[in-house]
């Protein structure tokens, strides 16, 4: 079962030794109530394969975009997602919490 | 992140030793801290806060902002009897995420077509602990109901860090149970500490009633403490 974060970086691990482009989503940042603790991990290839969360779903599809470009040019990147955020309401974290999540390579 | 340093994260936590990767969120800079190392790191006191309190977290220096990603052992339960109970709460702990061992000495019970998918030591519990290793992030669970198995268990687990002990039996059970365990020279902060009768009150019956009750039991001991100590 690959609930666990550290399960989850097992499987970043795998798949980049299988040569694919992977990124890491960490939640870095929560306020109010925000779905997912921090420290929760996404992690996302190539092809848009996907392990974890770091939010409960509301997220994930705008991070997976941002992961595919930070794999694209290696560029770590902070996103933020939040009420107060226009963006927020097209993907919308409807919990009304605000996360900050930071996307990174492995190289 | 460099795959070396994830590989080395993910290999820290294998082997059951609790691990800070540091993260400078500005330039994407890290390194791996060991608990071994915390102490001589130019951040030490919040990697201490964080790996007591078991949290990520973000911390400041000079100005820079760093991000702790905060790796404890999986946390673990050694079961004491291959029982019926167990066989309920094994799979349910790993639906959980919790890693499970299964110790009975008697091989009619620990018999791996009863627990097809954990570990299952067909040994006395003072023979096989010392290799399983009862460390914080172990929780001791004592189903067999026999003195002879339950005691050297429980005996081991009181002299061990583990974050929880639980042992089953009604309270006249354990009122014997604590007078032979006095009388091995334990005091009664001690045993204090053995949760007995074992379980959260549900009003559990069956068997994977009372293994949902122990495992939730165990929850609470693990999140509690960490809140209390945050």
């Amino acid at each position: 079962m690959r609930s666990t974060d550290t399960d989850i970086l097992k499987a970043a691990e795998a798949w980049r030794r299988e040569g694919r482009g992977v990124a890491i989503a960490t939640v870095v940042e929560t306020w109010g109530s925000a779905p997912r603790p921090v420290g929760s991990h996404l992690v996302i290839d190539e092809d848009t394969n996907f392990l974890g969360s770091v939010s409960g779903g509301c997220v994930e599809g705008a991070v997976i975009t941002e992961a595919l470009d930070v794999i694209a040019d290696g560029k770590p990147r902070m996103i933020e997602f939040g009420v107060a955020d226009e963006t927020a309401w097209q993907v919308g974290l409807s919990c009304g919490g605000r996360i900050k999540i930071y996307v990174e390579r492995v190289d | 992140m460099r795959l070396s340093l994830l590989s080395d994260l993910n290999e820290e936590r294998a082997a059951r030793r609790a691990a800070v990767l540091v993260t400078e969120v500005g330039s994407g800079e890290q390194r791996l801290v060991r608990e071994g190392q915390v102490g001589s790191d130019p951040l030490a006191k919040d990697l201490e806060d964080s790996l007591r309190q078991g949290k990520s977290r973000l911390a400041e220096q000079d100005g820079l902002q760093f991000f702790l990603t905060v790796q404890t052992p999986p946390v673990r339960v050694v079961v004491i009897g291959a029982v019926h109970i167990s066989q309920a709460l094994a799979p349910m702990a790993k639906g959980i995420d919790l890693d499970v061992t299964i110790i009975d000495p008697r091989t009619a019970f620990a018999t791996p077509e009863r627990f097809p998918d954990v570990p299952v030591l067909a040994e006395w519990p003072d023979t096989a602990l010392p290799d399983v290793g009862i460390d914080p992030y172990t929780a001791v669970v004592a189903l067999t109901h026999d003195p002879k198995i339950d005691d050297p268990a429980l005996m081991a687990a009181l002299r061990s860090k583990c974050f929880y002990i639980g042992a089953l039996g009604s309270r006249k059970t354990h009122e014997r149970r604590v007078q032979r365990l006095m009388a091995s020279g334990f005091t009664e902060a001690d045993l204090a500490r053995i949760h007995a009768p074992i379980g959260l009150d549900i009003g559990a019956v069956s068997p994977a009633e009372i293994a949902l009750s122990i495992l939730a039991e165990i929850i609470a001991s693990l999140r509690n403490e960490r809140r209390r100590s945050a």
